[in-house]
């Protein structure tokens, strides 16, 4: 493989990777302050390309206001669900709000096949992204090299966001003790809620690059995309934003090289996913960059 | 005899030292006491010596075997049986299915042989039943055998899960703060029942408690942890006059 | 009579009643309305036997479709004539050892349950460490990953395309039988001591395993046998509908026996029966929101996907609501509801004095 191949290859890992650290984060943040996996956050993922698509392709917006207004779209969609499907059960038993988790996935894919229609639909296409450059040997589309910074933008100002302000602040302390940080006048409700927010914005952030990079949209597509993202979080280290990141560029890089070293496993890229999160959980299971907890007897 | 010795047992969390070369000597029949205000490391001390969590340095001996490092369920299996600190039964199961329960490990009839009530299976199960009776019986539960665990009140839950310790038939009887939440007349009864099943069943116990009065009642020695370390050891007169003991221990509030 | 004898009869009797019922039904309803009681009595079978895994042992785990398409397949393959075979295996000829293997329904059925149990074996030696949530996702992993690598064994399974033509054996006396079977092996089970050790590391793994119960074996004990009984189940399942393909065992069948076990109550055998028949014959009637249907002159179109948001709306309100199923974690017996018709009449003598 000659170099330049190489490079080519690794840009597009890294650009996959960045999409899937946007989507692991949503799903790291809430199981940090929750203990959940939200089985939903991928289809709210998919939801957020059904916005930008009908934005685009029925009100003829200009793409930056489509994006804008899918992206709060689907941040409000995110808050909705976790007022239906979890709030009601705070104190439920984990396979409960799991069993709720997966329900509300499920409806949520179901209502986008109502809605939208089973069969898939070409996500348009920004020229100003998707045009193809040239740098020496390689050539990719633009979108390749904007999504990495994109997402660097993006995580830097969530890295604000949850150091510097004092949502952040009171989203640290929910993560830690729920009870403690309501003693300490935080309203753990309403930082649920942001957090299932920002979760949801930067997901969509994520659907809106990914439609761009693959333009083609069903309401299936939030599946297979959910599960790697949910296990480039664990591979990170479930609860820890950094590793969330870390995990869904190895994720991404990973499967892109797997494709390019070895192409006889083609077929198999999707388990690529879930053979690294079993090694994981069998060698280090709180992943790469998680605490160790002991539990207490 | 010795029943059970630790060797200098020490099991770090990260940076954190909880206990640090513990050593225990317990022979048998004796009933000995851990004490030490909270967070001392008393429970961790258990924890090690039950198997719950691996020492980070020493061993522990029990009848003669290096048992460092096995699994709960082996120790159990070799004669140790516990309580634990904040009651942890079979909540949604029956009074006497919990002690049944605590008698499977010694169940030699197979899966097949159970499933199908083969005559080996029936023998062992009329045993167990019969143990359970008689167990109910001792801790006074007879008549609540079908109830849930979890509705029975605090006082006989407690009650209950030394029974149940006492069901997978220990050599040593390890009680984590028996008396918790108990009122003073409760507790008396608490104290006599210990010494009773210690010379009913030929147990030997070792108790982490903070009712003195429970400690200097019953218990041969006494060992004193305090942020790790043991500080003392001795008689409960030797202990009550330790100038360290009263400084770390007994001279602020003891938590009772 | 005494109780025990009672019972027996009554047992005697309601097996009575099912067998007049199965002649009645293959005698008198039309081949849509046996299929869907067929997949009553296996949906059945994958409750129990997840509900064995999840609600019984409480290892959330997520891999039921990937054992039933091991099942599903096994069984496929080994009763299939060689020129069914040849068929169906036109892009790359099937290995040469199965090419020629036929053996009956009941034994292919059997070897399919086997080797689910064996493939869960392999995965739960490692996975069954891991707890709650980690577990869940790792099964998970492993049901694609199942279904991932016979997608690509184009020589073995067919790959994408499946499998056609597949004998259709199963009838409601199979899947009745086999059932009925599942329902009396499953109360052996859970009422032997191992039952009750199962049980106990649902209540609290860390007070069961110092009461002597060794988490490892009786966490892979439950899992195999909970997979053997997926794969019988994917096995009727196979033969029933005549064809399988690897998009068939997607999370989505998990999901709907996760719904039978959650809807019966987690821990009740009897519930998830009771409630495979509810989950079952609902998604089925609910079909017709997917569907056009015509009622006189009016046409009405059918709105597809409209019976999933339904259906997964009536889940979440029994998961909000019902948190404990319909039977939580009791069984339904003739005990039980001798004591509540007993109840119900003596209060009724209370309240009229």
């Amino acid at each position: 493989m000659s170099f330049d191949l190489f490079m080519q290859y690794l840009t597009n890992g890294i650009s996959l990777g960045s999409l899937y650290a946007l989507i692991a984060i949503g799903y790291t943040m809430v199981y940090g302050i929750l203990r959940l996996i939200n089985f939903a956050h991928g289809e709210i993922f998919m939801m957020s390309l059904y916005f930008a698509f009908y934005g685009i392709a029925i009100f003829s917006l200009p793409w930056y206001m489509t994006f804008l207004v899918a992206v709060l779209v689907t941040a409000a969609l995110g808050m909705l669900v976790e007022r239906a499907a979890y709030k009601p059960l705070r104190h439920s038993p984990r396979i409960t709000i799991m069993v709720s988790a997966i329900g509300a996935s499920f409806f949520l894919q179901n209502l986008a096949v109502v809605i939208f229609g089973g069969r898939p639909k070409a996500f348009p296409t920004v020229p100003m992204f998707t045009k193809v450059i040239r740098i020496g040997n390689i050539s990719l589309q633009a979108l390749t090299l904007y999504i990495p910074v994109a997402t660097i933008i993006l995580l830097i100002g969530l890295h604000f966001l949850i150091q510097k302000t004092k949502t952040g602040l009171g989203m640290r302390a929910v993560s830690k003790d729920h009870d403690t940080a309501r003693l300490m006048g935080v309203n753990v409700n309403k930082t649920i809620t942001v957090t299932f927010a920002i979760g949801s914005i930067l997901a969509a952030f994520g659907g809106i690059m990914w439609g761009m990079k693959f333009p083609q949209i069903v309401p299936t597509m939030g599946l297979i995309p959910g599960l790697k993202c949910f296990i480039a979080a664990v591979v990170g280290g479930i609860g820890n934003i950094s590793g969330a990141v870390l995990g869904g560029f190895i994720l991404g890089v990973g499967e892109i090289m797997l494709i390019a070293f070895l192409p006889g496993l083609t077929g198999y890229r999707d388990a690529f996913a879930f053979v690294l999160l079993i090694v994981i959980l069998l060698v280090k299971p709180t992943g790469l960059l998680g605490e160790k907890t002991a539990e207490k007897v | 005899m010795t029943l059970l010795k630790t060797n200098a047992i020490t099991m770090q969390f990260g940076g954190l030292t909880a206990v640090s070369e513990l050593s225990l000597d317990i022979a048998q029949g004796e009933i000995i006491a851990v004490i030490g205000p909270n967070g001392a490391g008393k429970t961790t001390a258990f924890n090690m010596i039950t198997g719950v969590y691996k020492p980070t340095q020493g061993t522990i001996e029990f009848a003669g075997k290096n048992i460092t490092g096995l699994k709960p369920h082996l120790i159990t299996k070799q004669g140790m049986a516990r309580t634990f600190q904040n009651i942890r039964l079979f909540k949604d199961l029956t009074v006497e299915d919990n002690l049944f329960i605590a008698q499977h490990l010694h169940l030699n009839a197979n899966l097949y042989q159970a499933m199908f009530r083969l005559p080996g299976y029936k023998k062992e199960e009329k045993h167990i039943l019969e143990k359970t009776a008689f167990l109910l019986e001792k801790v006074g539960l007879s008549n609540l055998a079908k109830e849930k665990s979890s509705s029975l009140p605090y006082g006989l839950q407690r009650k209950l899960e030394i029974a149940r310790a006492l069901a997978t038939d220990p050599q040593l009887l390890l009680l984590d703060e028996p008396a918790a939440g108990m009122n003073p007349k409760e507790t008396e009864d608490l104290t006599h029942f210990i010494k009773n099943i210690r010379d009913e069943f030929d147990l030997t116990i070792l108790l982490i408690e903070h009712h003195m009065q429970v400690v200097m009642d019953i218990s041969k020695r006494i060992y004193v942890l305090d942020y790790g370390v043991t500080i003392a050891e001795g008689t409960p007169m030797e202990i009550q006059n330790n100038e360290r003991v009263i400084q770390a221990y007994l001279g602020v509030d003891e938590d009772a | 009579m005494n109780p025990k004898k009672r019972n027996m009869m009554l047992n005697l009797a309601a097996i009575l009643v099912l067998i007049l019922f199965l002649v009645y039904a293959n005698r008198n309803l039309g081949s849509y309305n046996i299929r869907v009681l067929n997949l009553c009595a296996i949906y059945a079978i994958l409750g129990m036997s997840l509900n064995l895994i999840n609600g019984i042992t409480g290892l959330f785990s997520l891999g039921h479709a990937g054992f039933m398409a091991v099942g599903a397949y096994a069984t496929a393959l080994l009763t299939m004539p060689p020129a069914v075979k040849e068929q169906n295996f036109f892009l790359e000829p099937i290995v040469p050892i199965l090419a020629n293997i036929t053996l009956p329904f009941p034994v292919a059925i059997t070897i399919g349950g086997f080797f689910a149990a064996f493939v869960a074996f392999i995965i739960g030696a490692p996975v069954l460490r891991l707890r709650g949530d980690y577990l869940a996702i790792a099964t998970l992993g492993f049901s694609e990953i199942i279904r991932i690598v016979i997608t690509n064994t184009q020589s073995i399974t067919n790959g994408a395309l499946g499998l056609k033509s597949i004998p259709g054996t199963t009838n409601l006396w199979w899947s009745y039988g086999i059932a009925l079977l599942t329902l009396y092996l499953m109360f052996a089970i859970v009422n032997s001591s191992y039952g009750k050790a199962f049980k106990s590391i649902r209540e609290d793994e860390i007070a069961a395993e110092s009461m002597g119960i060794s988490l490892f074996k009786h966490k892979v004990l439950a899992f195999v046998i909970g997979a053997f009984f997926a794969g019988v189940g994917g096995g009727l399942l196979a033969s029933l509908q005549g064809a399988i393909n690897p998009l068939m065992f997607r999370f989505i069948l998990t999901f709907n026996v996760v719904l039978v076990v959650v809807l019966g109550g987690m821990g009740s055998m009897t519930g998830s029966v009771i409630s495979a028949f509810i989950v079952t014959s609902g998604l089925e009637t609910l079909r017709v929101l997917d569907e056009a249907i015509n009622i006189g002159p009016i046409q009405m179109a059918g709105i597809p996907g409209l019976r999933m948001v339904v259906f997964s709306t009536m889940l979440m309100i029994v998961v909000i609501f019902f948190q404990r199923g319909l039977m939580g974690t009791n069984e339904l017996s003739w005990n039980r509801l001798f004591q509540f018709f007993e109840k119900r009449f003596s209060k009724k003598g209370v309240s009229s004095k």
